[in-house]
């Protein structure tokens, strides 16, 4: 028994100095010049939130701000963990990815009674408006907006559109549909001839684009509009298997700018893209800067992306990590 | 008795190491906060591990708790919010649910003679589906109590608060102790798994009801994963179908690194606090940190948890020296059932 309880000891220190290498390698970073901000993400799900997270890192590092990151694995009670060591830290500002809109009246009310200024980013949330400094978020209209401006530029202001519509009630959807006909209103000679829910997935991107190519002569429509560019993508499939050229025969528009679609791009199938903007740390870092400074804010900071076209398609899909 | 409470030891030292380690680079470990942050993030996970406690120390498993967490908060948030209940009809309402839910899982587990894993998992998957049938969203829950509760908790001098639902942990967990070691319930479940583990053990079984035992320990399961649910959705003042996720294997790792045998007959219910707050401890320290990847939280479960299964595998494999040991205790055992087992 005695050989026993050393053996066990001995495995038990193994994993004792196991984890404190891994504590103390890390032990320098924490020293760092500037405000310490700490930043509750959502998680690593997309290829777009992991863009999102890296942009914020490389937004703190390049204005020496000491970033205290966690991943919530997309589970609300983390980040409400994670708010809380913050605020036990005594950070000097935190930014909030929410993962819901609801439940966090507590916690950020615990970050308000601390005096920690709170700058919610891109999903919004149900908590009173006091209780945090203002929401940093992409501007889903003028998304919509910036879309239907480039396709009145490239069909000078004529052409029938059919719609590939976002999650039915989910605010990208409805406010990159307000801003696209805000635009096209102004022209009498473009209207949206079909417009129906993809549910913002390639599978039913390609469904919907089959039932409007079986319905609506291919020759009278003029372009499609996603309100995202993976159901474009789908779109794109339907089209190409009902020997229509993308791109060419049917003009496409549509929102993300993700790395498929610039090589879609360079395959010659879709025109454009306007970019969900993962850019939001500046403007957030901004936030609680002025916040600490006792500016007052407006409630929302929208950000907005550029619109992204074939000329730059190589580029842009091997600066996005496509392959 | 002294390798028995090997486990629970190595459990301590592996805490209070994690904690000094943590406390030597951040000092806020020392404050009140970080503390008291430990058993109000961790309330919901020491409550279902609590419960998870009993079934495993009985021979079991329950799956089904991260549902049941996840149904209880979507249907606090629709009896508050749509029906107008006041949050304590809803929560006795959903108590009497989820205990109803433990014992017909109990039951069947028992009359069927169908493993427990298999029956919580359908358990898992009912109670999961019918949280989505309810609500596929998130549902705020807006009510004077919920914010009478939220406002509830006392303010150390260094600015930690201690919650409601912090306290309200701690009280689950002495009551849990005092089921385990000083009820006829509690000594019943040490006595049902310990047979498990040899046909010499089923000496203990004398006098005991293994099918109430059986149905009132996944009942208690059921219970403490629903008051675990209410819990959660006061954390965050809202219920959510997606709540929860895998919170049953947070509180089975929490049961194993407390010293309590998968196997069943040997565990204690304080170890599987300390188990809790050893992985608060490790999530904090990755929190203040700011650069680790938040998953090396599972790399470090997962370090300790495979520590402790060798630790039980060794300390089972001699079963020799342990029966011996426990022979006084066992026959003792014995004797009060056999006492109990008469009429008054």
């Amino acid at each position: 028994m005695r050989s026993h309880k050393l053996f066990l000891s001995a495995l038990l220190v193994l994993v004792l100095a196991f984890t404190s290498v891994l504590f103390v390698a890390h032990a320098q970073d924490a020293s760092g010049a500037g405000l310490t901000i700490g930043f509750a993400q959502v998680g690593s799900e997309s290829a777009w939130r992991t863009a999102f997270s890296d942009a914020v890192k490389a937004e703190a590092e390049a204005r020496g701000i000491n970033l205290l990151f966690s991943d919530g694995q997309q589970k609300q009670e983390n980040q409400i963990a994670a708010l809380r060591s913050f605020i036990a830290q005594g950070v000097d500002g935190i930014i909030l990815a929410p993962v819901v809109e609801t439940g966090w009246d507590d916690v950020l009310q615990e970050a308000a009674d601390n005096s920690i200024p709170v700058v919610v980013v891109d999903r919004n949330v149900t908590a009173d408006e006091s209780l945090f400094v203002t929401r940093v978020s992409s501007d889903f209209v003028h998304e919509g907006r910036l879309a239907a401006a480039w396709l009145v530029q490239a069909t000078a202001g004529k052409c029938d559109i059919v719609e590939l519509q976002g999650t039915v009630g989910s605010s990208a959807a409805l406010d990159r549909q307000q801003g696209f006909n805000e635009v096209i209103a102004l022209f009498t000679d473009m209207q949206i001839i079909a417009s129906q829910s993809g549910d913002f997935t390639r599978t039913n991107g390609k469904e919907v684009m089959e039932s409007f190519l079986n319905s609506i002569d291919p020759a009278t429509i003029c372009a499609v509009w996603a309100h995202n560019d993976d159901m474009l993508i789908g779109a794109i499939e339907a089209m190409k298997e009902a020997g229509i050229d993308p791109g060419q025969d049917i003009l496409t528009i549509s929102v993300d700018a993700i790395p498929d679609i610039f090589k879609a791009m360079m395959d010659g199938d879709a025109n454009a893209t306007v970019e969900l903007s993962p850019n939001m740390g500046g403007p957030a870092f901004d936030a609680i800067v002025a916040a600490i400074n006792g500016e007052t804010l407006p409630r929302w900071i929208p950000v907005a992306g550029g619109i992204y076209f074939p000329d730059t398609a190589a580029e842009e899909y091997a600066r996005r990590g496509g392959q | 008795m002294r390798s028995r409470a090997f486990p629970l030891i190595a459990t301590f030292v592996v805490f209070v190491a994690l904690y000094l380690i943590g406390y030597q680079r951040f000092p806020a470990f020392g404050t009140t906060r970080v503390i008291a942050n430990f058993l109000t993030d961790k309330s919901f996970l020491g409550i279902a591990a609590v419960g998870m406690t009993f079934v495993i120390i009985a021979g079991g498993i329950d799956l089904s708790v991260g549902s049941v967490v996840a149904f209880t908060g979507v249907f606090c948030a629709l009896a508050i919010g749509r029906l107008g209940m006041h949050p304590l009809v809803a929560f006795a309402v959903i108590l009497l649910i989820g205990a109803a839910f433990g014992a017909i899982m109990g039951a069947v587990i028992h009359f069927y003679k169908i493993p427990a894993f298999i029956v919580t998992l359908a358990g898992m998957f009912l109670a999961r589906g019918g949280a989505f049938v309810l609500s596929q969203e998130s549902l705020p829950i807006e009510h004077s109590f919920y914010e009478l509760i939220g406002d509830l908790y006392y303010v150390f001098p260094d600015r930690g608060r201690l919650t409601f639902v912090a306290v309200l942990f701690v009280v689950v967990l002495v009551v849990g102790i005092v089921i385990a070691h000083f009820t006829r319930f509690g000594r019943n479940i040490y006595a049902m798994g310990g047979s498990r583990e040899s046909a010499a053990n089923a000496a203990l079984l004398l006098g005991v009801p293994i099918g109430r035992t059986t149905i009132m320990v996944y009942t208690l399961s059921a219970v403490l994963a629903t008051l675990s649910g209410i819990v959660y959705s006061l954390y965050t003042s809202s219920g959510y179908p997606r709540a929860a996720v895998g919170l049953e294997l947070d509180a089975i790792a929490a049961v194993v690194t407390g010293g309590t045998l998968l196997t069943g007959g040997v565990g204690f219910v304080a170890g599987t606090f300390v188990g809790v707050m050893i992985q608060g401890v490790i999530q904090t320290y990755i929190n203040f940190d700011g650069t680790l990847n938040s998953w090396w939280t599972k790399i470090v479960i997962g370090l300790l948890l495979f520590l402790f299964i060798i630790i039980q595998k060794v300390l089972t494999s001699y079963r020799g020296t342990f029966t011996f040991r426990l022979i006084p205790g066992l026959s003792r055992r014995a004797a009060e059932s056999k006492t109990s087992a008469s009429p008054p």
